[in-house]
């Protein structure tokens, strides 16, 4: 991928909004330990808000990259420290509205994993085909 | 002193079979010459044929492909546009320079997985299509791993060709595609172009075809190769054509002959072709067993970190070394870049950064991300230190005073840091890719002399962001062009496929906002990519 600071912000907010919800509409009635709707969507929109954050500081990773490029790979590695950031913070009911220890591993391990690997691969191809100047215009979507 | 056109090593049309020699009606007159609006009624007297299209470009190659793919995709039948082109196919000129500098059809060329001239969205990218054809995951692992664990994957040439077949079949190019030559375009009175053609002899009952029309795209390439002056000079003078040689002319006959004798051959140049013809020479050595030592002659020897300014330490504009935040790695004379430009270019940071750059701001950007570049790549690394192991490779840093035959050889005088050394070698196989001023070019000369075009920042045309040739408005009409003629403006990357497809894609919008074709939006774009995976018509 080629984004800009702009670009990454829109098409992480745009992934997780569309195929985020989706995943997690489908996914969360056969997630092991029975969550309800509202704790995975709370999750999601944890991910989106520290997501932002997160993509701040692979801006700044960036710079140091001459090709100013954000290799394919790095998409799917950032699952590891996304991932753990955002369990170790759910888990400790440090989220609002989720109490400590309430969210099963395997459900949020199962829903989180599933969404991340839809977002990177619809994010690497599948994307340009409807929205042909995304590409070009560093991720941005309007 | 040669004229400039004959010192081209890019094979160009013989003028001679578009100008029969025999006089026949329909001629440019003087008056037209002279004239940078043309009437209708002054092409009309001259006894010039006008055909009426809305639009057409010049060139025919890669460029002018792209471009009308675009359109077609965005709706434009093909009786609204014409090619005007003396290639019989569009990667015709591509593939002739990609062969003779040692990219023949089954090697990889130096282009990323998602610049796909035949396909708008670049999905599937090659890599995707290599996998599922030749039924192997390894093009996956590539991209996936690229650049960090594995080499920039990138396609092969012959898949780059055939899959522009089965584009160019889909929309109907060949419909589009009239032979000839173009050295003029003027604004047409009342709004719109004339453009010239010089169909071949015998295609047309006049010499020339007038074609008026609204819009004009120009995609003619580079206007010319040349060799340095010394080389040049060094053949004309001794007549000798065999031992010295430009890596975009026919040289295979260099390669056989070092294959039978031992020799030496002093390559020039630090880039991408370089690196081609020096994987060629010791590729020959490992196949066939050629004695050959090479002679490497840099201008510029890169040793470290560096940028288009050269490495850390060396001069540029307002002092200091290379920033932190802009540098690539070097090492062994070379520059590493995965491709021409660095990637972002394309579509991220930099390419939104000098979209609003001007002037001087501009210009400096360019020259710091600039410079002769190669890829690293992992096979060249082990061939060349098993070179320098072995002592058949060797590198010399500076520039030739002097060359002189001597017997069947060639004496060069190299000037280094050390003083003149005495360099005496078999071959020499030049890849400066020294490149034309632009006004070498005819139609492009006549562009600056009539047509309103000025030149940008680095010399040559001067393009706006949707790639309109800032000056040479026509009423309603516009004038676009794309491709290596337009470097320097506020898209870099212009010569490369991705590169004249982002053009294409500007070219286009800018066409749609005027009503020429239909937007391509989120729908007619996914009907037109099922169209494109099912291979029927646009």
């Amino acid at each position: 991928m080629l984004p800009t600071l702009n670009g990454r912000l829109q098409t992480r907010i745009f992934m997780l909004v569309v195929f985020g919800s989706l995943v997690t509409l489908v996914l969360t009635p056969v997630l092991p330990g029975d969550p309800d709707h509202g704790t995975t969507f709370i999750i999601l929109a944890t991910v989106l808000v520290l997501g932002i954050v997160w993509e701040l500081i692979y801006h700044g990773i960036q710079q140091f990259r001459w090709e100013k490029d954000w290799p394919t790979m790095f998409g799917l590695i950032t699952i590891l420290n996304e991932g753990a950031l955002v369990w170790l913070l759910v888990d400790a009911g440090v989220v609002p509205g989720i109490d400590e220890g309430s969210v099963p591993f395997w459900a949020f391990f199962i829903d989180f994993s599933v969404i991340w690997f839809v977002i990177w691969v619809w994010t690497n191809g599948p994307m340009r085909v409807p929205l042909i100047r995304w590409r070009f215009f560093g991720g941005r979507i309007v | 002193m040669s004229e400039p056109a004959a010192a081209s090593v890019v094979p160009t049309t013989d003028p001679s079979t578009y100008l029969p020699s025999q006089p026949i009606s329909g001629d440019l007159t003087d008056q037209m010459l002279q004239t940078d609006f043309w009437t209708d009624e002054l092409v009309a007297a001259a006894g010039i044929p006008i055909v009426d299209i809305p639009f057409v470009t010049i060139g025919g190659g890669i460029g002018s492909f792209v471009t009308v793919d675009y359109l077609r995709i965005a709706g434009v039948p093909t009786s609204q546009m014409r090619v005007l082109s003396t290639l019989d196919f569009p990667w015709q000129t591509y593939e002739y320079l990609t062969r003779v500098s040692q990219v023949p059809r089954p090697e990889r060329i130096r282009s990323d997985s998602a610049s796909r001239p035949d396909n708008i969205w670049g999905f599937p990218s090659y890599a995707v299509s290599e996998a599922i054809q030749k039924k192997t995951l390894a093009p996956l692992w590539s991209v996936f791993a690229e650049p960090i664990f594995t080499d920039y994957y990138t396609p092969k040439a012959g898949h780059v060709f055939e899959n522009l077949e089965r584009e160019s079949n889909r929309i109907a190019y060949n419909e589009m595609l009239v032979k000839g030559l173009v050295r003029i375009v003027r604004r047409r009175y009342g709004g719109g172009y004339f453009t010239i053609l010089t169909p071949p002899e015998g295609a047309s009952a006049t010499k020339r075809v007038a074609f008026r029309s609204q819009y004009v795209h120009i995609a003619v390439g580079y206007p010319g190769l040349k060799f340095l002056p010394e080389l040049q000079r060094y053949r004309t003078e001794n007549n000798d054509y065999r031992h010295i040689v430009n890596a975009y002319e026919a040289h295979e006959h260099v390669y056989e002959r070092l294959v039978q004798t031992p020799s030496t051959v002093l390559v020039r140049g630090g880039g991408i072709v370089a690196s081609r013809i020096l994987q060629r020479l010791m590729d020959d050595r490992e196949k066939y067993g050629a004695q050959t030592n090479i002679v490497h002659l840099f201008r510029t020897y890169i040793n470290g970190t560096n940028d288009g300014y050269g490495n850390e330490g060396d001069a540029r504009p307002g002092g200091g070394r290379t920033r932190t935040f802009m540098r690539r790695r070097g090492e062994n004379g070379w520059a590493y870049q995965g491709f021409n430009y660095p990637k972002s270019v394309w579509g991220g940071q930099l390419k939104a950064q000098v979209r609003k750059l001007d002037g001087e701001q501009r210009a400096e950007l360019y020259k710091r991300m600039g410079g002769t570049n190669t890829p690293w790549r992992k096979s060249w690394q082990r061939q060349m230190n098993q070179g320098r192991r072995e002592g058949w490779y060797n590198v010399v840093v500076g520039t030739v005073e002097d060359m002189q035959p001597s017997g069947e050889r060639i004496l060069n005088q190299v000037r280094t840091a050390q003083g003149v050394v005495p360099l005496e070698v078999d071959f020499v196989i030049d890849c400066t890719g020294l490149e034309a001023d632009i006004a070498e070019h005819r139609l492009l000369k006549d562009l600056l002399d009539h047509g309103g075009a000025s030149r940008n920042p680095v010399g040559r045309l001067n393009v706006d962001r949707n790639f309109e040739l800032i000056g040479t408005a026509s009423g309603s009409g516009t004038l676009y062009a794309s491709g290596a003629t337009t470097l320097g403006g506020y898209f870099p990357g212009v010569d490369t496929f991705l590169g004249l497809q982002v053009a294409a894609q500007e070219i286009y919008g800018d066409l749609a906002k005027r009503g020429f074709c239909k937007r391509i939006g989120p729908v007619r774009s996914t009907l037109q990519w099922w169209k494109w995976l099912a291979g029927s018509a646009p």
